[in-house]
């Protein structure tokens, strides 16, 4: 908090609203702070965003130092075309919804149903399923060997395999939030279902998976990010068999770099991140008041 | 508060007991058939499958001969050890893996705070610039490692930059460097995901009692001490999280360093995740598997104590 003055006796200012954040109440720095975000922004996400954008318009002899000039005639048509065939980016996009949408989806379906359970019964047996269960939120994936198994299991290289992966890696956050948000919802609200005579899949799908749907949605939007932009998994798992987006912006890239192809590199860069930053331009406020209350409920 | 800490509570493995226990008891034997243990299996199939018996496998496969040079596995017990030990690659890996996870916990979590004070008036500009800062969120972080390798090369935008503003020509190798270029890319790493634990800081600082604050304004706080007093110690569960999430998953770290250096100069930023993948790449995969091993035992036996050191901090309150 730079520039606020550290004299900040009550009798100075008694024209305040009583109820003011403490940071509100220094005048120059109430009228600085807007110009010092506003140039935060500029600086640090403002250049790096400039740059991508100009260099993907550039011609290949432009584009060899990438810096903050215009281009003198914008290729933006011939680069993305030329991407669009050398990264492959129709199959790549539907290579990466194949994975993603069942992986998911799956996921959350599978986890939910299980964290209903852990959050409703009390028991020992629960309590070390659920610590289990949620271990894999810190515990790295045994990337290695999950190619041997996957092999064994005739998935290797195969869209399945990898959806399994993602839910193997993913099940634990999906258990660790929802089992969190089912206890909080009162055991009430199912008893009255149960009275009627519904049976607990009855009970879950319409009682619980409905009161979810904050909480998966959060959950959806964390997966979503992580499976769409993943690499390292893919890479072991499915690279060289199967087109995901990051797996042909690397292709594109190792290509590049060795022909300096900056322009192309940062043009794939641009069409793949449009997706998410489509979805979340017009989500934003959703999806951002979702992580928080998410993380620290 | 409560809710908070016990949100975060969870984190350490132990399942939370809000209310429902003296009920869970009322409700007793109609337990089974209301909530039948039959949901558990599906997930408990996947997990199982997917994610424990490959973890199983990396303690057996790491004990064996197992590459693409020989169609046969033999067991050699330990001695992928005692070859990446005695070569030297274990622990510089493991060094550097470490160093590397510590720095990006660092980074992200000042810069990620200092955004969240900075942004957390609820005002249009603020507004704004927490949903652009949001961007290189969800940017990938390959992506984001060739965007910052374009403009930190020696002939890169950044140089450029400087050498504009100086006057004379600069020609820093910002990703040459054998020392700091480690600490360069911790910094890219930390700028992809300050934008997350901002928005975990701002929500942090959203439950800080309004009447705390007055309080303490009323008393004559400066705003530095009102911070180190009192929002900085409420913080502590956002900063539990944040720390705990950054130093561990930044342990399992790849992108962001494949695509700046790929694990050079001279192998000085080469991440146990990188070594694992050049390692496979070129066949050795029972190498591969005891590093990816040496992976999981490091991250296991430092997550519970940092957890818990953690959440001591948060106890004190």
């Amino acid at each position: 908090m730079t520039g606020a003055p550290t004299t900040a006796l009550p009798v100075e200012m008694p024209q305040r609203k009583p109820r003011v954040r403490v940071g509100d109440r220094h005048g120059p720095w109430r009228r600085l702070q807007p110009v010092v975000a506003l140039l935060a922004v500029v600086a640090l996400i403002g250049v790096p965003l400039w740059i991508v954008v100009v260099t993907a318009g550039k011609s290949q002899g432009e584009a060899l130092n990438p810096d903050l000039t215009l281009p003198s005639t914008w290729h933006f048509g011939p680069n993305f075309s030329e991407v669009w065939q050398q990264g492959r980016v129709p199959m790549a996009f539907f290579g990466s919804l194949l994975i993603m949408v069942p992986a998911v989806i799956g996921v959350l379906v599978l986890g939910s149903l299980a964290s209903w359970i852990l959050a409703r019964r009390k028991s020992k047996a629960m309590a070390v399923l659920y610590a289990l269960a949620i271990s894999g939120i810190v515990l790295p994936p045994a990337v290695v060997t999950i190619v041997l198994l996957l092999r064994q299991l005739g998935l290797a290289g195969t869209a399945i395999g990898m959806i399994g992966v993602y839910m193997g890696m993913y099940m634990s956050t999906v258990i660790f939030f929802v089992t969190g948000f089912v206890r909080t919802v009162p055991i009430e609200l199912e008893e009255a279902a149960r009275i009627d005579g519904a049976g607990p899949v009855r009970v879950f799908r319409t009682v619980i998976l409905p009161l979810l749907v904050p909480v998966l949605s959060t959950a959806t939007i964390l997966i979503c990010l992580y499976v769409w932009n993943d690499v390292f998994y893919a890479f072991f798992v499915v690279g060289g068999r199967l087109d995901t987006l990051p797996l042909n912006l690397f292709q594109v890239a190792s290509a590049g770099l060795y022909l300096n192809n900056w322009h192309l590199i940062f043009a794939y860069v641009i069409l793949m991140s449009l997706p998410l930053l489509i979805v979340f331009t017009f989500a934003q406020r959703r999806i951002i008041s979702g992580i928080t209350s998410g993380a620290v409920k | 508060m409560t809710t908070r800490t016990h949100s975060l509570r969870r984190t350490v493995g132990s399942p939370p007991r809000t209310g429902g226990a003296p009920r869970a008891r009322r409700l007793g034997v109609r337990q089974r058939g209301s909530y039948p243990a039959s949901f558990l299996v599906p997930a408990f199939a996947v997990l199982g499958l997917f994610f424990f018996l490959p973890t199983i496998y990396n303690f057996v496969y790491a004990l064996t001969s197992w590459s693409s040079f020989s169609s046969s596995i033999h067991f050699v017990g330990l001695q992928n050890f005692t070859d990446l030990i005695s070569s030297g690659t274990l622990f510089r890996s493991l060094r550097i893996t470490v160093t590397y996870a510590v720095l990006v916990a660092v980074f992200q979590n000042v810069f990620g705070l200092l955004l969240a004070l900075l942004l957390e008036r609820d005002t249009r500009v603020n507004r704004f610039a927490r949903v652009m800062f949001f961007i290189p969120v969800i940017m990938s972080a390959l992506a984001v490692g060739y965007v910052f390798q374009a403009i930190l090369k020696p002939t890169g935008a950044l140089n450029t930059i400087l050498g504009d503003m100086l006057g004379h020509a600069v020609t820093i190798p910002w990703l040459g460097n054998t020392t700091w270029t480690l600490v360069v890319i911790t910094l890219i790493h930390a700028w992809k995901w300050m934008g997350l634990s901002m928005l975990i800081y701002l929500a942090g600082l959203k439950t800080i009692n309004d009447d705390v604050l007055e309080a303490a304004r009323l008393d004559g706080a400066s705003a530095w001490t009102t911070f180190r007093d009192i929002r900085f110690p409420l913080l502590a569960p956002a900063i539990t999280f944040n720390v705990a999430t950054a130093l561990l998953g930044s342990m399992n770290g790849f992108d962001v360093v494949q695509a700046t250096t790929g694990g050079g100069p001279a192998r000085s930023t080469e991440l146990l995740n990188i070594f694992i993948f050049r390692t496979f790449g070129q066949g050795l995969f029972a190498q591969a598997t005891t590093m990816s091993l040496v992976l999981f035992l490091v991250v296991a036996i430092l997550a519970f104590p940092v957890i818990r050191v953690l959440r001591k901090r948060e106890e004190v309150l």
